[in-house]
C-alpha cells in the first residue's frame, strides 16, 4: 500500500511539475505578464507542495500505526477475555493474531483469538483506508493553495528556495534528533533500573552477576529476590576490567604510535611517510571483528602456549591478549593525531633550538614535545575513549565472567562484553538484568563523553595557541 | 667527562632515539603484515572444496520416474535410495559399519547435488555418469592438510577405517579440489562444508545500500546548511558540538539506541536489513558530516562571490557553483563512512542479526546475517572447517574495504581541485 501511495505521489508531483511550467509560461504570454521568477520555478513549488506535506504525514502515520494497532488489540483482546500476566505474553498473543490475520498460523485457534483476529482485519483496514483518504486530502488541499499562489504570480524562487532552506534546517536537526534519542532511549530504561537497584550499589558494588537476577515480574519483588538483585549488580568489576584492559592497550599503543608519530613528522624523508602512514592507518581500517577473531583464535591459544611452556597458567581468554590486539588497533589514533600535532608546532621553536646547538632528538623531547602536550594528551585521551568503547575484540578474545583482578594472564570482563552478552539473543522484557545493559550503555555514553569533551577541548585551546 | 665525551654521548641519544621512531613504525607495520598473512594462510583454502568423483547409476526402479520427466516430478521423486546405492560402491565395505563410515566421507548435500545432475539431464535413467560430489568436512580438512592425522583415534574426528578409504580414494585419484560455489552461493549451515556467505552477502548489500539511501543526501544536506546557511548563533553551535559527540560516541550505543527505538518503540522486524541499515545511517551520518564540511570549507569564498556577483542568489551560488566543486570530497567522505558502516558488528548482534539464517534474504524486510556477523558467528563454532570459512570471510570484508577505500582516494585524486 505504501508503495502504491508513494508512487502516486511521485507522479502527482511530477505532473504537476510540468503543469505548473507551462501554465505560467502560457498565462505569461497570454496575459502579457512579467513573470516573478522562472517558469520551472513555479512546476518545483508545486511539486514541493505536493509532495512534502503527503510524505511527511505518510512517514508519521507509519512509525505509529503498528503501535496503535497493536494496544487496541491487546486490549480488545483483553476485553474478550484473553488472559496475559505480562508484556511477554501479551506480545505472544499479537503476534498469534497477526498470523491468523496472515493465515499462516497453524496452532488451534479458540474464540478469543478468532474475534481478535476479526478485530485486527477491522482495524487494519479502517487504518488503511483512513490513511488514503487523508493523504489524498493533504495532496488536494496543499495543491489548490499552491495553484492560487502560483495564479498571483507568486515570486516562486524565493518561495522554494525557502521550503529547501527550511529542508537543508531540518536534515541538520537529525544530529540533535539522534542525540536524543540515545539520552531517551538509555534513560527510560536505566530509570526502570535504578527503581529497582539502589544507585550506589550498582555504582560501588564488587560482584556482577547478572545471570542471578531472573526476576519474572519487576512489580513484585520479594525481599529475598530484592536482596539478591541488589548483589548481583555491582559496577566496579566491570569498570576495573575495561580500564585494566585498555590500560594494558594504552601501554602498546601510545609508546609505539607516539614514537612513530614523532618519527614520522620530524625524521622521515617524505617518501618514507607516504608509503608507511597509509600502511599504519590501514589498521584503523579493519574491521574490529576482525582483530576480535585474530585475538582469540590465534594470539589468545599463542598466549596460553608459551605460558604452559614457561610453567604459567595463562587463561585463553587473558586481558593480555585482549589488550594487546586493542593496543594494535589504537596504534594510528594515536599515531595519525601526535603527528598531526607535532606538525602544527611552529619551525621557529625548532630553530630557536638548533641555534642554540641542541641535537634533533633534543628539540624534539625538550621543546617540541613540551610545546605539543596538551594536543598529544588529547589525541591519547580520545584514543582511551576508542578503547573503553571498543566491543567486539573484548567480546570475541575477553572473558564473560566479572573477575576483580590485575593479573593480565587471567581473564577479565568489560562493559561493553557484558552488554552484548546480555542483550543477545531472547530478551525477557522489564527485567531487571535487560535493563542493566542500557544502564551500562548509559554509563559507558556518559564516560566517552566526558573523556572527548575533555579531549576536545585540550586539541582546540592548543590549536588556538599556535594558529 | 670532556667534552668529546660529551658529544659523543649526545649524538648515540640521538641515534637511540631515531632507532626507537624507526622501530615503532617497523612494528606498526609489522603487525599489519602478520595479521594480513595469517587471516590468508588461513583462509585462502576455503575457496575451494574437495570433490569425491563417484560413479553414479541412475537405476529406474529405485528412482521410479522415466527419461525425459518433468521438472516436477524430479523435484517430488526419492533420490535418497539412489544416493546410498551409488555411494557404498565407491569403496568395497565389508559391513553396515563400514558402509556407515563411508557414507560419513559425503557432505549432507550428497543427494541435492545427484538430484541436480538429472534435472540438467533428465535422460539419464539407466545411465551411468561421474559426478564430483562434495565431501564432508572432515574429509575436507584432511584433503587440505589442516588435520593432523597422526593423532590417536580416539581424538581424532575421523576413524581409522575412514582414513584407509580416503588414501584408497587418494590412490587412484578419486578425490580432487574444485571451485567452491558454495561458499558463495549458499546461506549459512551448521555443516562447514555447505555453509556461505551469499545471505551474509546480500544483507551486507542490502544493509549498505539502504545506510547510503538515508545518511548521503541527509548528511549533504546538514552540511550545506552548517557550512553555507546556518547563522552562527547558540542552535548552531549546539548543532556543531552535538555531530563532533556523535561521531565519537562508541557504536555499541547504537545498538541499544536501534533496539529500543526501532525494536521495541516502533517495532521494525527483527534481524532485517532494513533495520540495520537506519541503525548505520545514525552512527555514519556524523562521520559523514565532518569530512563533507571540510570539501565544502575548501571551496575558496571567491567561487561564491563571483556567483553572487553576477546576480545568482545565495541559493544559486552554493547549488551551482560550490556543491558540484565539494563533489569528489564529499563522494570519497561518503565512501570512507560506508565502509566503516560495512565492518560494523557489535550494534548489529543487538539488533538480532546473529540469528542463525539460512535462507537467503530476498528484500530488506527479510531476516539476514552480514558479512562481519557471519565473521563473528562463525568465529564461535568449534568445527574446524568454519575456522578456514571465519578466514575466508573476513578476506572478501577486507577486499571490499579495499575497493571502497581505492575508490575513495581514487576520487579525491583525480577530481578534486587544489585551490593554492
Amino acid at each position: 500500500m505504501n508503495f502504491v501511495l508513494l508512487f502516486l505521489i511521485t507522479i502527482f508531483s511530477l505532473s504537476l511539475f510540468f503543469y505548473g511550467r507551462s501554465k505560467t509560461k502560457t498565462i505569461s504570454i497570454k496575459e502579457n505578464i512579467k513573470l516573478n521568477a522562472l517558469p520551472k520555478f513555479y512546476g518545483y513549488y508545486l511539486v514541493l507542495w505536493c509532495s512534502i506535506p503527503a510524505l511527511v504525514f505518510l512517514l508519521v502515520w507509519s512509525l505509529f500505526e503498528p503501535v496503535i494497532i497493536k494496544s487496541i488489540i491487546i486490549e480488545t483482546a483483553a476485553n474478550q477475555g484473553a488472559i496475559f500476566s505480562d508484556k511477554n505474553e501479551a506480545n505472544l498473543i499479537y503476534e498469534k493474531i497477526k498470523a491468523i490475520h496472515l493465515g499462516t498460523y497453524f496452532g488451534d485457534i479458540d474464540s478469543i483469538l478468532k474475534e481478535s483476529a476479526l478485530a485486527y482485519a477491522k482495524f487494519i483496514n479502517l487504518f488503511t483506508n483512513s490513511k488514503v483518504v487523508l493523504i489524498f486530502g493533504i495532496i488536494i488541499a496543499s495543491v489548490i493553495y499552491s495553484l492560487k499562489k502560483i495564479k498571483n504570480n507568486n515570486k516562486a524562487r524565493d518561495d522554494v528556495e525557502a521550503i529547501l532552506k527550511g529542508l537543508l534546517f531540518v536534515s541538520s536537526l537529525i544530529a540533535i534528533l539522534t542525540t536524543l534519542g540515545i539520552i531517551f532511549s538509555l534513560l527510560f530504561e536505566s530509570i526502570k533500573f535504578f527503581s529497582v537497584i539502589n544507585v550506589f550499589d550498582y555504582l560501588f558494588g564488587t560482584n556482577w552477576s547478572p545471570q542471578r537476577a531472573f526476576v519474572r515480574d519487576a512489580s513484585s519483588i520479594t525481599a529475598a529476590e530484592f536482596e539478591e538483585l541488589k548483589d548481583a549488580f555491582g559496577f566496579i568489576p566491570l569498570i576495573a576490567g575495561t580500564s585494566f584492559i585498555a590500560f594494558i592497550a594504552m601501554l602498546v599503543a601510545v609508546p609505539i604510535g607516539l614514537f612513530s608519530g614523532i618519527y614520522m613528522a620530524e625524521y622521515a624523508s617524505i617518501k618514507v611517510r607516504r608509503i608507511s602512514k597509509p600502511i599504519i592507518e590501514i589498521l584503523a581500517g579493519i574491521p574490529t571483528v576482525v582483530y576480535g577473531f585474530f585475538a582469540a583464535l590465534t594470539v589468545g591459544p599463542f598466549f596460553r602456549q608459551v605460558g604452559e611452556n614457561l610453567g604459567l597458567t595463562v587463561s585463553s581468554e587473558s586481558a593480555l591478549a585482549a589488550g594487546l590486539i586493542m593496543g594494535i588497533m589504537i596504534i594510528p589514533y594515536v599515531s595519525s593525531l601526535s603527528d598531526d600535532v607535532i606538525n602544527s608546532v611552529p619551525q621557529s621553536l625548532r630553530d630557536g633550538s638548533y641555534a642554540v646547538g641542541a641535537t634533533k632528538s633534543e628539540t624534539i623531547k625538550q621543546v617540541v614535545i613540551p610545546a605539543a602536550l596538551p594536543g598529544i594528551i588529547g589525541s591519547v585521551l580520545l584514543a582511551v575513549s576508542r578503547a573503553i568503547g571498543e566491543t567486539m575484540i573484548v567480546v570475541m578474545a575477553a572473558g564473560l565472567a566479572a573477575n576483580l583482578t590485575i593479573n593480565p594472564l587471567e581473564s577479565t570482563t568489560t562493559i561493553t562484553t557484558q552488554i552484548v552478552m546480555i542483550l543477545v539473543g531472547d530478551q525477557e522484557f522489564d527485567s531487571p538484568k535487560t535493563q542493566s545493559a542500557f544502564a551500562l550503555g548509559l554509563t559507558l555514553f556518559i564516560a566517552t563523553l566526558i573523556l572527548n569533551y575533555i579531549a576536545q577541548r585540550a586539541v582546540k585551546k592548543y590549536r588556538e595557541k599556535y594558529d | 667527562m670532556t667534552k668529546e665525551e660529551r658529544l659523543k654521548k649526545r649524538h648515540r641519544a640521538e641515534k637511540r632515539f631515531r632507532f626507537y621512531g624507526l622501530t615503532s613504525i617497523f612494528v606498526a607495520l609489522l603487525f599489519v603484515v602478520i595479521l594480513v598473512q595469517n587471516i590468508f594462510s588461513k583462509g585462502s583454502s576455503a575457496f575451494k572444496k574437495t570433490v569425491i568423483n563417484t560413479e553414479v547409476f541412475f537405476d529406474q526402479e529405485l528412482l521410479e520416474i522415466q527419461n525425459g520427466a518433468s521438472q516436477e516430478e524430479i523435484m517430488e521423486a526419492d533420490f535418497y535410495d539412489i544416493m546410498i546405492e551409488n555411494l557404498i560402491k565407491a569403496y568395497p565395505a565389508k559391513d553396515r559399519d563400514e558402509e556407515d563410515e563411508l557414507l560419513k566421507l559425503f557432505s549432507g548435500d550428497a543427494e541435492i547435488e545427484i538430484k541436480k545432475a538429472f534435472l540438467n539431464d533428465n535422460n539419464l535413467i539407466g545411465k551411468t555418469i561421474t559426478l564430483d560430489l562434495t565431501a564432508s568436512d572432515d574429509i575436507d580438512q584432511l584433503h587440505k592438510g589442516n588435520y593432523p592425522r597422526d593423532l590417536p583415534e580416539e581424538r581424532r574426528r575421523i576413524s581409522d577405517f575412514q582414513l584407509v578409504i580416503y588414501d584408497y580414494f587418494v590412490e587412484n585419484k578419486k578425490i580432487s579440489k574444485n571451485f567452491n560455489n558454495y561458499f558463495f552461493n549458499n546461506g549459512d549451515s551448521r555443516d562447514p562444508e555447505l555453509a556461505g556467505i551469499g545471505g551474509a552477502l546480500i544483507g551486507s548489500f542490502y544493509s549498505i545500500l539502504i545506510c547510503l539511501l538515508l545518511a548521503f543526501p541527509v548528511a549533504v544536506l546538514a552540511s550545506i546548511y552548517l557550512e553555507e546557511f546556518a547563522p552562527k548563533n547558540k542552535i548552531t553551535d549546539f548543532i556543531e558540538i552535538n555531530i563532533n559527540n556523535l561521531a565519537a560516541v562508541p557504536s555499541i550505543v547504537y545498538g541499544l539506541l536501534a533496539l529500543q527505538i526501532l525494536l521495541s518503540t516502533i517495532q521494525l522486524p527483527r534481524s532485517t536489513p532494513l533495520v540495520a541499515g537506519i541503525t548505520l545511517a545514525l552512527m555514519t551520518l556524523p562521520r559523514i558530516i565532518i569530512p563533507c564540511r571540510a570539501s565544502l570549507k575548501a571551496v575558496p569564498p571567491s567561487i561564491r562571490e563571483g556567483a553572487l556577483a553576477v546576480g545568482a542568489s545565495k541559493f544559486q551560488s552554493v547549488f551551482h557553483h560550490v556543491v558540484p566543486l565539494a563533489l569528489p570530497g564529499t563522494l570519497s567522505g561518503t565512501i570512507i563512512g560506508l565502509a566503516q558502516a560495512l565492518g560494523e558488528t557489535a550494534p548489529l548482534i543487538l539488533i538480532g542479526m546473529v540469528a542463525f539464517v539460512v535462507d537467503i534474504p530476498s528484500s530488506p524486510v527479510d531476516p539476514s546475517s552480514s558479512l562481519p556477523v557471519q565473521v563473528y558467528l562463525w568465529s564461535e563454532s568449534a568445527e574446524r572447517g568454519f575456522v578456514e570459512k571465519t578466514s575466508a570471510t573476513i578476506m572478501m570484508l577486507l577486499t571490499f574495504l579495499i575497493v571502497m577505500n581505492f575508490v575513495a582516494v581514487y576520487l579525491r585524486q583525480k577530481f578534486e581541485k587544489r585551490w593554492n
